[in-house]
C-alpha cells in the first residue's frame, strides 16, 4: 500500500531555514538525502520531492475562455507543503515510522525539529472482488 | 533498433526461465548470483534471438550464456580476492564442463517457488522475487506492474535474495512435514499476484503487464507438477472462473460493474469451461480446502445465464462450509449476502449485527457497503444512502469510491422522484 508523507512548514519556514548556521543546514540536507537513499535501498521509495519557496507559488484558476488567471498565494495560508515522499509499504505503521523519522530531521543546533508530517493513503486500483 | 521478440519467443523464455535458473544454481550453488546471471541471459536472448533466430536448443543456449556470466563473475571475484592461478584453472574446468542435462527440471520449478515464497520474506518481496526468478519477468516489467520505480523494485528483489542467502535455505524440496505449509505460502503468493493484476485492470492501467495471466500461467505450472493436489487445482479454477468475467467487470470509463449488472455475454466461455472441469475434478479429492470452495462458488455464479438464475441456495451452502473452515470475517460478510439472497434482507442484516459485535471489520468499508446494499433491498433507502456514503469515505480504492457515491446518488434521485410522484 502506498502512502504520501507530506511535510508542511509554516509560512516563515523557508526564510528561517535560510538563516540557520551553515553546519546545521548541511546536516539537515545530509539527513534528508540519507533518508531518501535508505528508502530507495529498502525498496520502499516511490518518489520524493522538495518544493520551491512558496513565494514563487501561484494560485491558478481558469478564466471564462479557459485561459489561466494567476494570483499570488493567499496571505491567510499559514502552512505550506514543503516536500513529500510517496512510499510503498506493507502496513500503515511502517508509513508512520518513516514519517516519524522525517519529522525528527535535525534543525538548528542539531536538535530534532519534530515537524508535523501528514500521512495519507494513496488510492489504489479497484478493490478485490473474490468470492 | 532490433526487432522485439515475438509473443511465442517471449512465452518460451518465460517457460524456460525457472528450468535454466535451477540448472545454474545446481552448478554454482549460489541462488542470488545465479538469478542475476539468468536475468542477463534472458535479456541477451531477447536481443539476439529476433536477429539470429531461436537456437535449436534454447534451454542449453540460455544455460550456457548464464553459466558464462557466472564464470566471468566468479573469475573477476577471484582475481580481485586471490589472483591465484590454480583457482582460475578450476574455473576454466567449470566453463568447459558440458551442460548438465539434469532430469529434475520439473522439481526445480517447485523448489524455486518454495524458495521465493519462503515465510522469511515479506509478501511484497516474495511476489517480486517469484515473478522474476520463476516467472522470468524483467525488473522493469515488475516495477511497471506495481507502479514503483525500477530502482526501488531492483532493491526489493536484491534484498529478498539476500534474505534467502542469509536464511541458508538449501536448494532442495522441503521435507514432507514442511511441505503442506510451504505450499500454502506459495499458493497465497500466486493468489496475491492474480489479485493485484485482476483488480488493477481498469481504465488507463490496462497497459500494465497482465499480472493475472502471469499468475494463471504459474499456477498452471504448479498444477501440472502436482496434478493430484486439490487446492492447487482449486486455486487455478478460481483464477480462471474469476478472470473469465474480466471484460464485463468494468464499463467504458473504467467504472466498476457489479456481478448482478454485468453483461454475461462478455464472459469468457473457454475459461469458464476449463475452470468448471478443473473444480469438478478437484472436489472429488479427499480433502477440500478454501480455494476449492471459493472456486465452486465462482463456478455457480458463472453457470447462471442471468443474474436472477443464480443458484443462491447452493452458494449459501458453500459459504456455510467455508465458514466452518476459516475464521475469516470476509467470509462471514459474504455469507451474510448469500443469506440475504436466500432468506431475505433482514436475515442478512441480522448476521451483520453479529459481525459488528465481532469487531474485526469495524471501520472497514466493505461492512458498510454490504449493509447499504441489504438496507436498499429491505427498502430502507435513507439508511442505505447513509451507509453507501460512509463506505465511500472509508475505501482506499478510487473506482470503488466512485461506485459507492454513484449508488448513493442514484438512490437519492429515486427517492426524490418517488416523492414527486406522491405529491
Amino acid at each position: 500500500m502506498k502512502y504520501i508523507l507530506m511535510m508542511n512548514c509554516p509560512k516563515t519556514g523557508y526564510d528561517s531555514f535560510g538563516a540557520w548556521p551553515k553546519k546545521d543546514i548541511q546536516s539537515h540536507i545530509a539527513f534528508m538525502q540519507g533518508l531518501n537513499k535508505e528508502l530507495r535501498e529498502s525498496g520502499e521509495l516511490v518518489s520524493a520531492e522538495g518544493l520551491a519557496d512558496p513565494k514563487q507559488a501561484k494560485l491558478v484558476r481558469a478564466g471564462k475562455d479557459g485561459t489561466p488567471i494567476t494570483d499570488g498565494v493567499f496571505p491567510e495560508a499559514k502552512e505550506y507543503l514543503a516536500g513529500y515522499w510517496i512510499v510503498d509499504v506493507e502496513s500503515p505503521e511502517q508509513a508512520y515510522a518513516i514519517a516519524a523519522r522525517a519529522s525528527a530531521a535535525p534543525g538548528p543546533g542539531g536538535k530534532p525539529i519534530n515537524m508535523p508530517i501528514e500521512v495519507r493513503q494513496v488510492m489504489s486500483g479497484p478493490p478485490e472482488e473474490f468470492s | 533498433m532490433p526487432e522485439p521478440l515475438d509473443e511465442r519467443g517471449e512465452h518460451l523464455l518465460r517457460e524456460l526461465a525457472p528450468q535454466v535458473l535451477g540448472a545454474v544454481i545446481r552448478r554454482f550453488h549460489d541462488f542470488a548470483d545465479a538469478e542475476d546471471a539468468v536475468q542477463e541471459a534472458l535479456v541477451a536472448a531477447a536481443v539476439q534471438w529476433p536477429e539470429q533466430g531461436v537456437p535449436d536448443n534454447p534451454r542449453a543456449w540460455l544455460i550456457q550464456v548464464a553459466s558464462r556470466r557466472m564464470t566471468d563473475h566468479v573469475r573477476s571475484e577471484m582475481a580481485r580476492r586471490h589472483r591465484e592461478t590454480v583457482a582460475a584453472m578450476q574455473v576454466e574446468q567449470l566453463v568447459a564442463a558440458p551442460v548438465i542435462e539434469n532430469e529434475t527440471d520439473q522439481d526445480d520449478t517447485l523448489i524455486l517457488l518454495f524458495m521465493c515464497c519462503h515465510p522469511a520474506l515479506t509478501t511484497s518481496s516474495a511476489i517480486a522475487l517469484t515473478l522474476r526468478a520463476v516467472g522470468g519477468l524483467t525488473t522493469a516489467e515488475i516495477a511497471n506492474a506495481f507502479l514503483v520505480p525500477e530502482a526501488t523494485m531492483a532493491q526489493r528483489i536484491s534484498r529478498a535474495k539476500q534474505s534467502i542467502k542469509a536464511s541458508g535455505v538449501p536448494f532442495s524440496l522441503p521435507t514432507n512435514e514442511e511441505r503442506a505449509q510451504r505450499l500454502r505460502a506459495v499458493l497465497h503468493v500466486l493468489y496475491l499476484i492474480f489479485n493485484e493484476g485482476y483488480t488493477s485492470s481498469a481504465g488507463p492501467e490496462l497497459q500494465r503487464l497482465e499480472l493475472s495471466h502471469e499468475a494463471i500461467r504459474l499456477t498452471r505450472a504448479v498444477h501440472n507438477l502436482l496434478p493430484d493436489d486439490g487446492e492447487v487445482a482449486g486455486l487455478l479454477a478460481l483464477m480462471l472462473l474469476t478472470d473469465a468475467r474480466r471484460a464485463a467487470r468494468t464499463g467504458p470509463d473504467g467504472e466498476l460493474i457489479p456481478l448482478t449488472k454485468q453483461d454475461r455475454t462478455l464472459w469468457d466461455r473457454k475459461e469458464i469451461s476449463e475452470g468448471i472441469t478443473l473444480i469438478t475434478a478437484a472436489l472429488r479429492t479427499e480433502w477440500i480446502g478454501a480455494y476449492q470452495l471459493q472456486a465452486a462458488i465462482a463456478a455457480v455464479h458463472d453457470e447462471a445465464a442471468r443474474a436472477e438464475d443464480t443458484d443462491w441456495p447452493q452458494i449459501l451452502a458453500l459459504y456455510e462450509l467455508l465458514k466452518r473452515m476459516s475464521d475469516n470475517p470476509m467470509v462471514m460478510l459474504n455469507h451474510a449476502i448469500a443469506t440475504a439472497m436466500v432468506h431475505g434482507p433482514s436475515a442478512g442484516l441480522e448476521l451483520l449485527r453479529a459481525l459488528d459485535a465481532d469487531g474485526r471489520l469495524a471501520g472497514h468499508h466493505r461492512l458498510d457497503a454490504v449493509r447499504a446494499h441489504l438496507l436498499e433491498m429491505a427498502g430502507d433507502h435513507e439508511a442505505a444512502i447513509a451507509h453507501y456514503r460512509t463506505a465511500a469515505g472509508r475505501t482506499t480504492s478510487l473506482p470503488e469510491r466512485n461506485y459507492l457515491v454513484t449508488q448513493a446518488a442514484r438512490l437519492r434521485e429515486r427517492n426524490a422522484a418517488e416523492e414527486g410522484e406522491n405529491l
